[in-house]
């Protein structure tokens, strides 16, 4: 089959592999229809990950048809409606790889989950425990193989493929693999109540469905902040939001003078930093190191917290993986501030969400601006990378 | 001169203690998720003879005795005189609070022998003990909660 591999720093290619295999009982085979490149991918495209290897397939937002289950997959998912899966079966698969029977999956945190990630002890020794594997997303969780391929193994199929009725297109679904489920997890974080403001830094896809849904949940405001103009445009278009480009303000007082000088009820920093931490040897150095190279990026959280209302919410879906320098704990303790944060809980929201799709309430596919066949994934990524002609979501068709 | 090598290694399982005594007892069982014992056969209610895997494709053997034994508690072992590396070791089960599942414990101790053989299987199993046997610990504890380890060996990937 064809996939998309990393083979180093700034570099995919789309080479010919073997075909994925059933390899534990649990596993599925799904032939992939769609597709996507994630803002995440661009950290592993970067090279900011040192356990990608060379021949690492990527991908961790796709869905497909069924083609092959394993002896031991389980029947009648109760998330799935109690329906057994079969071959033929159109799913969208989770980028979180949840078992379905560890302590944390019966208490819904399927990001969490003890037994997915094979390499576990890796993470361990810089976080103290591991949280779930995810495809196509480095060894540090778990090092599967990605879905930007022709065919993906799924294990724990039974837990881990979501069916999806017919009538609904896959550019309607895809993006419950990660990025909605991902905007409303963090929304959901914010706690937010009736007639809140909320504040959004980070208008990428992620930040996007996260405006649409801090308005599903009550919000009244939503104020969102970037630099890039095509993103705030969607932000303030097909998300209904008040923009603040941080370029142009000082964000910390516009915001103030918005609230009537209290502050955003609660605060999100969907941009993240991942470029920080990510080494497991010598890992302070590459912290600082990184931290030259991304000297803006912690400033969002600052910057967030620090505007937050006291007694306000932090919610940071934005991905970190290691340390951050000058973090504003006195302004966190002395405004009696919570943060919740997490990778999604894909299972907890996958079905929800659907119905949404399926009541009309949105079209995910509101974010996507590139169509392109497999074959053209490495010009994709450089497409996506440099936000060239516009780019805010790229599909990618096997 | 060789040192003792002693670890231990602690983990909650989801699943009765019951359970994961009676897997454990048989152990036939225990290569599932041990990577370096590459057999285990048992020879009557107490006897048992292992084989591992040792530096340079070679293996070493021993007969254990099961040398306590109380039910849905705790199993003990130990290599019998003439073992190629003297060992010992026990398991314990222990209801964790509020029904949480079973804390597991092993503790694990080998005397290597001195001279060549003894300081490279002393390196095999000195160089992370306490990560080796808490991995074995982690694929039992992934078997008895999900019945498969998890693993991406075989999975396809681009060359290299």
């Amino acid at each position: 089959m064809k996939a998309v591999c990393w083979e180093g720093a700034n570099k995919v290619e789309v080479k010919t592999v073997p075909d994925p295999k059933i390899i534990n009982p649990r596993d599925a085979i799904i032939k992939i229809t769609s597709t996507a490149i994630c803002g995440s991918d661009l950290h592993l495209y970067d090279g900011f990950n040192p356990t990608m290897k060379p021949g690492d397939i990527l991908g961790h937002e796709f869905m497909g048809e069924i083609v092959e289950l394993g002896s031991g997959v389980k029947d009648g998912n109760p998330r799935n409606n109690g329906e057994p899966l079969a071959v033929g079966d159109r799913v969208v698969v989770p980028f979180t790889i949840a078992c379905g029977s560890c302590f944390f999956c019966n208490r819904t945190l399927w990001s969490l989950c003890d037994n997915s990630n094979p390499n576990a002890w890796m993470v361990e020794k810089v976080m103290g425990h591991s949280p779930a594997g995810l495809f196509g997303y480095s060894h540090l969780t778990g090092g599967y193989a990605g879905g930007q391929a022709e065919y993906a193994r799924v294990p724990f199929a039974d837990t881990g493929l979501f069916k999806i009725p017919d009538g609904l297109t896959d550019e309607q679904v895809l993006f419950l693999t990660d990025i909605f489920p991902t905007g409303y997890m963090a929304a959901e974080n914010c706690d937010i109540q009736p007639g809140d403001t909320v504040a959004i830094w980070g208008c990428g896809p992620v930040g996007q469905f996260a405006i649409r849904s801090a308005y599903m949940l009550g919000a009244d405001r939503v104020i969102a902040i970037d630099r890039v103009p095509e993103r705030l445009q969607m932000a303030k278009e097909q998300g209904k939001a008040e923009i603040l480009n941080y370029e142009e303000v000082d964000v910390g007082e516009a915001l103030k003078e918005m609230t009537g000088g209290r502050g955003p009820d609660s605060v999100m920093d969907a941009v993240g930093m991942e470029a920080h931490g990510m080494g497991l040897e010598g890992m302070y150095d590459k912290v600082m190191q990184a931290a030259r190279l991304e000297t803006d990026r912690p400033n969002v959280l600052r910057q967030a917290i620090v505007a937050c209302r006291k007694g306000g919410t932090v919610s940071v879906p934005g991905v970190y993986t290691g340390f951050i320098d000058k973090m504003p704990m006195g302004a966190f303790m002395n405004k009696g501030l919570t943060m919740k944060t997490g990778q999604t809980h894909l299972h907890r929201y996958l079905r929800p969400l659907l119905e949404r799709v399926q009541n009309g309430d949105i079209d995910p596919s509101f974010v996507i601006t590139h169509r392109l066949p497999l074959d053209a994934a490495p010009e994709a990524y450089e497409i996506f990378k440099h936000k060239k002609d516009n780019c805010i979501k790229v599909v990618l068709k096997p | 001169m060789n040192q003792p090598i002693k670890v231990e290694k602690t983990m909650t399982i989801n699943k009765p203690a019951a359970e994961l005594y009676r897997f454990w007892h048989n152990f036939e069982n225990l290569p599932h998720f041990m990577k370096h014992l590459k057999s285990v056969k048992v020879q009557d209610a107490k006897r048992s003879h292992w084989v591992a895997s040792a530096p340079l494709d070679g293996s070493i053997e021993w007969d254990a005795d099961i040398t306590e034994d109380r039910e849905n508690e705790l199993i003990a072992w130990k290599s019998v005189a003439g073992a190629d590396v003297d060992n010992a070791g026990f398991i314990q089960f222990k209801p964790a609070p509020n029904n949480n599942g079973t804390e597991v414990k092993v503790v694990t101790e080998y005397n290597p022998p001195a001279g060549v053989i003894g300081a490279a299987i002393a390196k095999l199993f000195g160089e992370a003990p306490e990560q080796q046997i808490g991995d074995d610990l982690r694929r039992f504890k992934m078997l008895m909660e999900t019945g498969e380890v998890a693993t991406t060996e075989g999975q396809s990937r681009g060359s290299k």
